[in-house]
């Protein structure tokens, strides 16, 4: 019988690895092994002195499922340490995303007066088409991406999401 | 690298996992050559302080290793050649991740610049073990090597205990590379946490001191944490008084003899452990993880307790079952804790209600559980076990099983007084574990009684080792119930499946004296009740490697059983069978669980 239902939460977790080979097939074959959730996931290196990369993946469950993932990620053996962003106080959580719009005429001027309400950029133009430059939280590029849509989205490339707590402390 | 230290020593990649073995104390290794090991093999050639042993199958050296880790506190080493040799490994290091088994595995891979070509023999080997194994190396550079192979034992060695490979291109073991030794070895990152956070434990032994039905539940923990950690558990029952009951990983972890311990708990446990477990207020769990084969139902486990957890690694706490006080640490160290904190605050158990609480359990105890018929024309499984402890129980005996009904016998009807004395396959359930862990029992052990429990399906799994016992004369003794069936399988399609015995009949058998000898071992055969006793004798008294087939009861069940999906305490036993109730129900849901 299955337990009761728990709320399905979403989380941001940020992870402080070693950057050796195999290292992010190790954490997504976690995810993956033992039917975690992977809403997004980021992943590069951010101390080229002591080999470090961090991982920011998303991910969604029960609150129970939740602690499990953070304990298995922890004791993955090349893993420094374990933040849950969500939880852990106040923090900035931005995703950058490059947005393709073809189109002419009426259609054309309105997606760039609507990019220059959502501040973005365009990065790419030809006479019938923009690529935009957007960051914000995904909430506000999946807004963005939206409003595109009848003028003329053709292609989205997002790069999920990066995080950090606010105030003066590391992680 | 500091100017004043002197150069350190260069040698082959070969001959620096060799001098890295000797200096992690390796006395033993067991493995198969292949073209991808050659220049290990050929170091090994040139010196004399390891003992390379040849097994006949990759998997064997992997539970063969495993058998010498479990019985010797110390890791396991298995060296395998690239591709088939990495990937026969692969059910051994399953088994030693599930069962938390510390081995070292190296592998030989094709050179570095053939990496990712389909050479012959390749495979990703790192790619295949990451999720079975607790860590794993592909060394990419021979001044790494040394470092690598110090931290794959420590890998293997703290914390919770598991398998480490290391998959070493030819290349690397003939390029020159520098030694280092094993004391220069910190790691950056895997610092398991050993002692017990003390406010927790104070948490605990203040609801211990309350606890008015209270149990002890212990698992492999208690055997992985040392000799130590069985001595204290011992101490801490006894200072209580509360009863015990160990799990199959945690056999011998208490003494099997002491009238404290309730047996086995889980599906095949005793009518007292699993009652105890469910009617109990405060459990208090040391080094189990409450696997399924112990909770049944996840929702009807334990409904009324507290529980006490104490395990080594943070992800078993809460994993399927909520605990309330959750405490991170190895076993003997928060035994210990555990201990002075018991003596310190003066506690006392809550003597009144625990002997209501004893008397309960007698109460259960008196349903005699394992109880069964003998019969004068056929030599009953369960009375062959006891014929084998009774004969044997004398002397300092190492038991070792494959997988099936008589794994489940002989963690009922053997008592073990002594950690490291039980080596069986419990989490990934490998039929054909239980003579190659033999094997590696006793190499670790000279001059011990081995024994290995068998099924007569299980044994064929890896019945080529026998040919590894002949050659390294290793006397250990092959007991095989022989019922022609894959007894579990049976049992279950006989409760479960309308006694459909779909497959799971030993068709074709092969004359097991035979194939002793053959095998340049000795072979006896049992069929008599009257005769068990003297060929238990023969088989202990030959001095070398023996294979008894004895014929056992066919149609003979394992009880108790707590059916898949039902609650633990919900066992079915002999008398409940029969008659109206001939099948026991198993909702749906039940059903799909294995």
């Amino acid at each position: 019988m299955p337990a009761p239902q728990q709320p399905i939460e979403s989380h941001i977790l940020s992870v402080l690895v070693d950057n050796e080979p195999g290292i992010l097939a190790r954490v997504v074959g976690l995810f993956s092994g033992r039917g975690y959730n992977i809403e997004s996931l980021t992943v590069a290196e951010v101390s080229d002195a002591a080999h470090l990369s961090r991982i920011t993946v998303v991910t969604s469950g029960p609150a129970n499922v939740i602690e499990q993932i953070k304990a298995q990620l922890g004791r993955l053996v090349p893993v420094h340490s374990v933040h849950d962003l969500t939880v852990e106080g106040p923090h900035i959580a931005r995703e950058l995303a490059l947005i393709k719009v073809a189109g002419t005429g009426e259609k054309r001027v309105e997606s760039l007066r609507i990019a220059d309400i959502f501040r973005a950029r365009a990065v790419d133009s030809t006479i019938e088409s923009f690529v935009f430059e957007l960051t914000g939280t995904p909430e506000k590029i999946t807004a963005f991406i939206e409003l595109m849509k009848p003028l003329g989205l053709v292609d989205v490339s997002r790069t999920g999401v990066v995080a950090i707590s606010r105030g003066p402390r590391a992680m | 690298m500091s100017g004043k230290q002197p150069a350190p020593e260069q040698m082959s990649g070969a001959e620096l996992v060799i001098k890295a073995l000797v200096d992690q104390g390796v006395e033993v290794i067991f493995g198969y050559p292949g073209g991808a090991v050659l220049p290990i093999y050929d170091a090994l050639f040139k010196q004399n302080a390891i003992r390379h042993v040849l097994v006949r199958h990759e998997q064997g050296a992997v539970h063969a290793a495993e058998g010498y880790a479990r019985s010797t506190g110390k890791p396991g080493v298995v060296l395998v050649t690239s591709g088939p040799g990495a990937t026969n490994a692969v059910t051994g290091l399953t088994d030693a991740l599930l069962d938390s088994i510390p081995v070292v595995c190296l592998t030989g891979q094709v050179a570095t610049h053939l990496v990712g070509t389909d050479a012959f023999q390749e495979c990703d080997t790192t790619g295949i073990t990451r999720p079975c194994t607790k860590h794993n190396y592909l060394v990419k550079n021979v001044d790494d090597l040394a470092r690598i192979v110090h931290e794959a034992f420590y890998v293997a060695t703290n914390g919770r205990p598991g398998p480490v490979v290391i998959d070493l291109p030819k290349d690397i073991q003939v390029a020159q590379g520098p030694y280092t030794g094993p004391t220069n070895v910190k790691h950056k990152t895997y610092r398991p946490r050993v002692e017990g956070d003390e406010a927790k434990i104070k948490e605990a032994i203040a609801l211990m001191a309350a606890a008015e039905r209270p149990v002890f539940y212990t698992g492999g923990g208690i055997i992985n944490a040392g000799p130590r950690a069985a001595e204290l558990l011992r101490e801490f029952v006894k200072l209580t008084g509360f009863p015990i009951t160990n799990t199959l990983m945690g056999l011998g972890g208490y003494p099997g003899t002491d009238k404290q311990f309730l047996g086995m708990l889980g599906m095949h446990g005793t009518w007292e452990a699993n009652h105890a477990m469910h009617d109990c207020d405060v459990m208090i769990n040391i080094g189990a993880r409450f696997d399924d084969r112990i909770t049944g139902r996840l929702n009807a486990f334990s409904p009324g307790s507290k529980k006490i957890h104490v395990d080594i690694d943070p992800s078993s706490h809460n994993k399927t079952v909520h605990c309330d006080i959750n405490i991170v640490g190895d076993a003997a160290t928060v035994l210990e804790q555990m201990i002075a904190a018991w003596k310190q605050g003066g506690h006392k158990p809550k003597q009144k209600a625990l002997d209501r609480w004893w008397q309960q359990i007698d109460q259960w105890r008196a349903r005699d559980c394992l109880k069964y018929k003998t019969d004068p024309r056929i030599i009953k499984p369960q009375q062959a076990i006891q014929r084998l402890y009774e004969l044997t129980k004398d002397r300092d005996t190492f038991i070792t099983t494959e997988v099936g009904q008589h794994q489940m016998w002989a963690a009922q009807f053997y008592k073990f007084d002594k950690p490291n004395r039980w080596m069986t396959s419990g989490g990934l359930g490998t039929m054909g574990y239980g003579l190659p862990a033999a094997i590696g029992v006793q190499l670790g052990h000279p001059g011990k009684l081995v024994v290995d429990i068998a099924g007569e399906a299980s044994i064929l799994m890896n019945i080529q080792e026998l040919g590894t016992a002949a050659q390294f004369r290793l006397p250990v003794k092959v007991f095989i119930l022989n019922n022609e069936y894959m007894g579990m399988v049976r049992q279950w399609q006989e409760l479960l499946h309308g006694g459909r015995y779909s497959q799971s009949y030993s068709e074709s058998l092969p004359d097991f004296v035979k194939l002793a000898e053959a095998f340049h071992c000795k072979g006896l055969r049992c069929t008599d009740p009257a005769d068990l006793d003297a060929v238990i004798r023969e088989m202990i008294d030959h001095d070398g490697p023996v294979v008894a087939d004895i014929a056992v009861d066919k149609a003979e069940n394992c009880f108790p059983m707590v059916p898949s999906g039902a609650a633990h305490n919900e066992m079915i036993l002999p008398e409940t069978l029969g008659g109206d109730a001939a099948e026991p129900s198993v909702s749906e849901e039940g059903m799909a669980l294995v």
